[in-house]
């Protein structure tokens, strides 16, 4: 050893691992969850923010209850609340059996999501000039014909850019996972860490991949954001918004 | 003797302490054309509101066909409809507001099918070929599949007059349709307007286009302060106004 800082980096134990099966089952893992997470919490999002528009305060209050709940406690805590909570609350055989550890994480993470969710798609609502309200229903649309095929499409171009921030956000949070015990990738690193005492090279395998998957969904997302601007100007027609329009339930005319 | 289009009962409406309206009766003949006027405040934007309920009325009944607006009756007591109700008995009455607002996300087409399909349930087809013949009728064949940020003002307001129309309504209430547009383009709205009241259709019409009504009113109406003032034909109210205050508002406007 010469020198005063003895560096021990050990380069071909990270080459090992970078496309060791397990670690790659568990980058997997943490894309699923993200994912899934995500699906619920956009359309439990969207239920919330409509929840929370109405005027009733029946249907608001209940939705504002959530919203706070979820963005006010830790998520940590949040895992621990619905695993192991729910596992002792409830004994029968038939919920402890199927309530796995790797669903527990994306219904809280969905859960959890749904809470920001609901306010982003609320801040893409009222983004919707109040004429396009009274436009569908001086037309004879119900409430939620109009939400459905007028306001949520405009909603839409406001709410799919921090839509975006949210889910590369998730892609990273999914790694507090490791409290209640699945492998994600961060954990299935500290596991191999812990057995071949690399923690080094092991969380540079981990931190390497973290950043391949958002790096990729960050250009999926400034992709998709360019389209947005580009629709907004004057060529509606892109194929981006075709899939607005889809998402808005309408074949292209 | 048929009933009237509309009769509007001692309407009253308040917005937190302020009375908006004071008490507005009036009947509207099947085919009568009757222009609105009034200042600023003067209640005839919500009086236009009232009518297809997009604005509760907090006294007073308004019927439309017949049929009252929002509310059902029973044993001499109002009770609101519900939303179903109220949106069925909106889809006979058209209507086209002040501030330009089409569906930006859906072409000159789209605008004019949307709610015959999803609400009338009619056929696409069948939904866009009436949709590209009211849109001929406007004038705007050849702008079907533009988008409504591709479209003037002017053009935009005939796209909402015949997104209107596509649901073949009973009755037109207009609110100031050309007060938003540049002046080169008020005439050609005004122009699809005057057709409309040519074939019959029955129009309320909030305007001060003192031209149009003079042309195609059978009746003017003065509103101030939540009440109505004075009515008659406009050759009348214009020679000889009988109320000061229509006197003052007139000789302000033309």
């Amino acid at each position: 050893m010469d020198g005063l800082l003895a560096i021990r980096f050990d380069f071909d134990t990270v080459g090992d691992f970078l496309f060791d099966p397990i670690i790659l089952r568990a980058m997997r893992e943490t894309l699923y969850i993200a994912l899934l997470a995500m699906v619920l919490g956009i359309g439990l999002g969207i239920v919330l923010a409509v929840m929370r528009e109405s005027r009733n305060p029946i249907i608001s209050g209940p939705a504002g209850i959530y919203v706070w709940f979820w963005r006010a406690t830790p998520v940590i805590l949040q895992l621990l609340l619905v695993y192991f909570g729910l596992r002792q609350l409830i004994e029968e055989d038939i919920f402890r059996d199927n309530w796995t550890r790797w669903r527990a994480a994306v219904i809280t993470f969905g859960l959890n999501e749904a809470a920001y969710m609901a306010e982003i798609v609320r801040g893409g609502i009222q983004s919707v000039e109040s004429g396009q309200m009274d436009a569908a229903k001086s037309l004879g649309m119900t409430n939620f014909q109009a939400l459905r095929r007028i306001i949520l499409p405009q909603a839409f171009r406001v709410i799919i850019p921090p839509t975006g921030n949210e889910f590369i956000a998730m892609l990273k949070n999914t790694s507090v996972a490791f409290a209640i015990g699945v492998v994600e990738l961060l954990n299935a690193a500290k596991i191999q860490a812990a057995r071949n005492f690399k923690p080094m090279e092991l969380y540079t395998v981990a931190a390497f991949w973290y950043l391949v998957l958002v790096s990729v969904f960050s250009l999926l997302q400034a992709e998709l954001e360019r389209a947005l601007t580009i629709s907004e100007r004057e060529r509606p027609e892109t194929l981006f918004s075709r899939v607005l329009t889809i998402i808005g339930g309408r074949r292209g005319i | 003797m048929s009933e009237p289009m509309v009769r509007s009962l001692d309407v009253h409406k308040r917005f937190g302490r302020l009375e908006v309206l004071r008490g507005v009766s009036m009947d509207v003949a099947r085919g009568e054309v009757v222009v609105l006027i009034g200042a600023s405040g003067s209640g005839k934007t919500t009086f236009l509101r009232c009518i297809n309920h997009l604005e509760r009325v907090d006294g007073g009944r308004i019927y439309v066909d017949g049929e009252l607006v929002g509310y059902r009756e029973r044993d001499g007591r109002l009770a609101e409809d519900g939303e179903r109700e109220v949106a069925r008995k909106r889809a006979a009455i058209g209507m086209v507001f002040q501030r330009l607002n089409l569906f930006p996300h859906l072409s000159a087409l789209g605008n004019v099918i949307e709610a015959p399909i999803r609400v009338r349930k009619t056929p696409r087809k069948q939904a866009e070929k009436a949709g590209r013949e009211l849109l001929a009728k406007v004038g705007l064949a050849d702008k079907l599949r533009a988008y409504p940020s591709q479209l003037s003002g002017g053009q935009q307001q005939r796209v909402a007059i015949a997104r209107a129309l596509a649901m073949q309504p009973k009755l037109m209430l207009f609110d100031e349709p050309t007060s938003a547009l540049d002046p080169e383009l008020v005439g050609e709205v005004l122009d699809v307007m005057k057709s409309l009241a040519r074939e019959g259709m029955t129009m309320i019409v909030v305007s001060h286009e003192m031209g149009f009504a003079r042309e195609v009113a059978d009746r003017m109406v003065f509103m101030d302060e939540g009440v109505i003032v004075e009515e008659g034909p406009p050759e009348e109210m214009f020679l000889r106004p009988l109320q000061p205050r229509t006197q003052a508002f007139l000789s302000k406007i033309l």
